[in-house]
């Protein structure tokens, strides 16, 4: 059964792929749109519907395992059996993939409606149906992939499709070198990821995330191995741990890899927002939250995570604010949100980061999906100092972006507040960094939080409220070069005013604002009187952190917040440092939180009200030159060193001296050798006679001695 | 009475004579003559083995090379002959265009 | 000194001699005389040897007819003294005498082995010889016809051979031949060229 979840999708892609330019052929571009929009969509639907079936039919009725964890397991067959080394193609569902997979075929199903309409008139329409129809099926197999090497495969294909998807207008320089971007960074984060996987095996003798039966011997998990007993040293798990975020780095878009994000929006808009927020960059988080068992025991590397994520997330928050593009702004917000759900991770709330994904998922991509309606309706236009009052012409648009406005913000009662809420404070409250880092990084949080808003406010005022800029810059756009959208979209014909979207994208709009809005009230922690069945749900499936000055005792889980509170007076050894649970800290924070959303968002509408087209520091426009920094100093080099080193040295020298030298050295033999060919027959004689005297000298010498008596 | 080697080594000397000759003559008719002569060096030297055995073998062994060179002759001439037709000349060094 | 042995040093220098010229002179009707003279000395040689059919077939096939055909040859072709032509090959000119000596000097060097246990021949009417029949008609007939007829059919063969070989050999090139030649030359390559079109399709 979990199998048809994640073939769905290739058979659509195969089907799309192979066949698409005949229904262009013999259908005509709109029929053939409705043809292969209907496929893609039905190949998701089937995976959405059975991705609910499983998840509510089965999963959450069944009985956990032996560990507590519930898990359902299809076996497709054995794919690699090397001596010890076993993988298998499997797929795992347990409550961690389970919640992947919800919001990824979830949201993508949503996703494909809005590109039915949103690409239509593009001649490669089967084309980006195809990949994107690929890419669904290796994000699933990714998350269910029931090993590391399963996952790597979904790892390492969802960066090809991501490829393949920002690369999509072929004849756009720009696009193609922002794809090539995005995959070679990715493969930086893939190295690191490849070694991981080769220590994990070393050490634990395994890749599997499930107990497996290799040659006839019970070999557990390396999530188990690690949890249970310390049989590997701190430093080889650490090393591990590190390496596997340094992939996650990259697929997630964490400082030092982050760059590929903003460039990446090169590509349509549905293919950012499905990739490049909702799904694709949560790869990263899934990978640390399902090692983290692995994690939760190497301290040090979950702080570099916490400190990283927090970095990142401020970091990318200062440039957004400075962006005029109106996805570029979203592309920074991403990475700055994906910082968050590391620094939730680092900090030992694995579950309250999954939690964001999962609400990241659906604000932004509604965020993505409104601006692509935006852009759609203004003609191309992506530059929002071109853009203000499109309330009355985008009705739809603008009331739904508005709920992601808030949600993304924080505001209360909506899915974003409390999932932004609860890492906050655990941030604050957490026993798994040295003393005080703690509150430190929430410090650097809150500042980022607030700066979100800022600049979240900012793009609604610069693109819905306010002044009409757009028509007097309408006509340089048209007759300017613009951002070569001319080569890639057909003008509807609208040069007049912006129009709202089909009903084909305002649809999927005004299902993922409502989720915005009610998705949070899944995780509503205990201390604010929900039941937080998100986290109950997660929690066996993933490590608990083991708190800085523990003694060790028996039962060693730091306090969960929510099992605590429902269960009373619960037998959790009271062993952090901070002595125990507080409603009212909690209580408090979560009014710290809400009051730093407010203040955030009137800021803005108070700011940028005002000014509008107000500029920012040249620095952050510029990204802080980190693109530039690193051309200097990396792809720098690496290209001088490949053209003047490998090119011309190794390649042409030596490689190609060598094998014409093998050519030229067999020309000169031989024409060493042509001088004994002279045509005179006299001359044979002489050699013939030369050679008898020797070979009867050579008888004469061995039968008789050199005795010549003469 | 003569020893056998002085025979032999007549036969020898014979023998080196015509192969030096097969050397140096540019006329290829000498050159052939120079080849008759080492067959006959060789016939000497086995009527005198025959003579040490006292076996007929040896001579009727020479017989037979007779024959053969006459055989021989007969066609290395002819070849010379349909080489002459052509060349218009008996340098042996004109005929070289077996070179590379 | 025996008469024999003087007898033989005198027609071994007398044939040695000859020999040089045949290889030593320019004009090859001279070459042929030296030659016609070292056969003949060697024809005596033979009588010394007791190979007195073998002497007489060397002076009527081998000087007789073999010399003859090679001095009607010479004149057929009208061959004149050697002008002084270029020698392409003049480092043969010094490659000669090297080589010679060197050569000679290995066969001295086996014959000396050979002489380490002289070997005196046998007298003609000795032992192993009594009635002298060695080399007589009747013994080389007995010889050949009863133990070695098939070399002797054989190069009856191989004179038959020999015969038309060199008649096609020498023949002047006719016209109906040379135009028969030319034609099956130009069938071949039309066959050739159909060939490699049919490879090419």
């Amino acid at each position: 059964m979990l199998k048809w979840i994640v073939l769905a999708p290739l058979i659509g892609a195969i089907i799309n792929g192979l066949f698409g330019r005949r229904f262009l052929a013999v259908f005509g571009q709109r029929a053939t749109e409705k043809l292969v929009g209907f496929i893609a969509c039905a190949s998701v639907g089937v995976s959405t519907v059975l991705a609910f079936m499983v998840f509510f039919g089965q999963l959450w009725h069944k009985q956990p395992d032996a560990d507590g964890v519930r898990r359902i397991l299809d076996h497709l067959f054995t794919w690699l059996k090397v001596g010890s080394f076993q993988a298998d193609f499997a797929y795992l569902l347990d409550p961690l993939s389970g919640v992947y997979i919800l919001f990824i075929t979830g949201v993508g199903l949503l996703i494909h409606i809005y590109a039915t309409g949103y690409m239509h008139g593009d001649p490669g329409y089967y084309r980006f149906f195809c990949y994107l129809n690929l890419f669904m099926f290796m994000m699933l197999t990714l998350v269910l992939g029931d090993n590391l090497l399963l996952l790597f495969v979904g790892w390492e294909g969802v960066g090809l499709c991501s490829y393949l998807l920002i690369g999509y207008y072929i004849k756009w320089d720009v696009a193609g070198s922002a794809a090539k971007k995005a995959f070679v960074m990715n493969r930086i984060g893939d190295f690191g990821f490849m070694i991981a996987t080769f220590l994990v095996f070393t050490n634990f003798h395994t890749i599997s995330f499930v107990t497996k039966y290799i040659n006839g011997v019970e070999v557990s998990s390396f999530l188990a191995q690690a949890a249970a007993s310390p049989t590997v040293a701190v430093g080889t798990l650490t090393a591990i741990a590190l390496l596997f975020f340094v992939g996650a780095t990259g697929k997630s878009a964490q400082i030092p890899l982050f760059t590929w994000l903003p460039d990446a929006m090169a590509g349509p808009t549905p293919v950012s927002a499905l990739i490049h927020a909702a799904t694709m960059v949560t790869a990263g988080v899934y990978l640390v939250a399902r090692c983290s068992p692995v994690f939760v025991k190497a301290p040090t590397a979950m702080a570099v995570v916490a400190v990283i994520g927090a970095a990142t997330a401020i970091f990318a928050a200062t440039i957004g604010i400075a962006q005029n593009d109106i996805k570029k702004v979203l592309a920074y917000s991403t990475v700055s949100q994906l910082g968050y759900m590391f620094l939730a991770c680092g900090v030992g709330a694995f579950v309250a980061g999954i939690f964001h994904v999962m609400t990241h998922a659906f604000f932004k991509a509604l965020l993505f999906l409104g601006s692509g309606s935006v852009i759609h309706g203004m003609s191309d236009e992506q530059d929002m100092r071109r853009m203000g009052g499109l309330r009355k012409y985008l009705p739809i648009t603008y009331s739904t972006m508005f709920v992601g406005w808030l949600a993304i913000s924080g505001f209360p009662l909506l899915s974003g507040f409390f999932s932004k809420d609860e890492i906050l404070w655990r941030t604050w409250s957490t026993g798994s960094l040295p003393n005080n880092w703690g509150r430190a990084l929430w410090v650097v949080a809150a500042i980022t939080a607030v700066i979100t808003a800022v600049y979240m406010t900012r793009l609604m005022v610069m693109t819905f409220w306010g002044g009409e800029r757009f028509t007097g810059a309408r006509n340089d756009h048209h007759a300017g070069a613009g951002h070569a959208s001319s080569g890639h979209k057909d003008d509807h014909g609208h040069h007049g005013r912006p129009h709202e979207s089909g009903w084909l994208m305002t649809m999927p709009l005004i299902i993922l604002a409502m989720l915005s809005i009610a998705g949070g009230y899944v995780g509503v922690p205990a201390a604010l009187g929900g039941s937080n069945q998100f986290e109950h749900f997660l929690e066996p499936a993933i490590a608990k952190v083991e708190p800085a000055t523990a003694t060790h005792t028996g039962a060693e889980l730091a306090p969960v917040m929510a099992q605590a509170e429902s269960h009373g007076a619960g037998d959790v050894a009271q062993a952090s440092h901070e002595g125990g649970h507080d409603v009212q800290t909690e209580r408090l924070f979560t009014g710290i939180s809400s009051a730093l959303a407010l203040l955030g968002l009137a800021f803005g509408l108070v700011f940028f009200r005002r000014n509008p087209l107000w500029r920012a520091p040249k620095l952050l426009e510029d990204k802080y030159r980190v693109d530039e920094f690193y051309d200097a100093t990396v792809v720098g080099p690496v290209e001088n060193l490949s053209r003047d080193g490998l090119w011309k040295v190794v390649d042409v020298k030596i490689i190609d001296g060598f094998v014409n030298g093998v050519a030229r050295l067999f020309a000169a033999l031989a024409g060493a050798l042509r001088y004994t060919q002279t045509g005179f027959a006299r001359n044979y004689a002489a050699v013939i006679l030369l050679g008898a005297i020797i070979v009867i000298g050579y008888f004469i010498v061995s039968f008789f001695g050199i005795r010549i008596n003469i | 009475m003569v020893p056998l080697s002085w025979y032999l080594a007549l036969s020898a000397v014979l023998f080196t004579i015509g192969v030096v000759g097969v050397l140096i003559q540019r006329n290829i008719i000498s050159l052939f003559m120079c080849v008759e002569l080492m067959l006959n060096a060789v016939n000497l030297s086995l009527i005198a083995f025959s003579r040490l055995h006292t076996d007929v073998t040896g001579q009727l062994f020479v017989f037979i090379v007779m024959a053969v060179a006459a055989a021989e002759a007969a066609v290395g001439l002819a070849i010379i002959i349909a080489l002459f037709r052509s060349r218009e000349t008996l340098n042996v060094d004109e005929a070289d265009l077996l070179k590379l | 000194m025996e008469f024999s042995h003087i007898l033989f040093l005198g027609l071994a220098a007398l044939a040695v001699v000859a020999a040089f010229n045949v290889i030593l002179q320019r004009n090859p009707i001279y070459s042929a005389i030296g030659l016609i003279v070292v056969l003949c000395s060697l024809a005596a040689l033979f009588l010394t040897l007791s190979a007195q059919f073998i002497a007489a077939m060397q002076i009527i096939v081998y000087a007789g007819a073999i010399m003859v055909l090679f001095v009607f040859v010479i004149m057929l072709l009208n061959v004149r003294a050697e002008e002084t032509r270029i020698d392409k090959q003049k480092y043969l000119k010094w490659l000669a005498a090297p080589l010679f000596l060197a050569l000679l000097a290995e066969v001295m060097a086996v014959v000396q082995y050979v002489n380490l246990t002289p070997q005196p021949l046998p007298s003609a009417n000795g032992a192993a010889d009594p009635q002298g029949v060695l080399g007589t008609v009747e013994n080389i007939a007995n010889g050949m016809f009863i133990n070695y007829l098939i070399p002797f059919e054989a190069a009856s063969v191989l004179i038959l051979m020999a015969i038309v070989g060199s008649m096609l050999l020498a023949r002047r090139e006719r016209k109906e031949d040379v135009e028969r030649i030319e034609k099956a030359l130009v069938a071949q390559q039309e066959e050739e060229q159909k060939y490699e079109e049919e490879v090419a399709a």
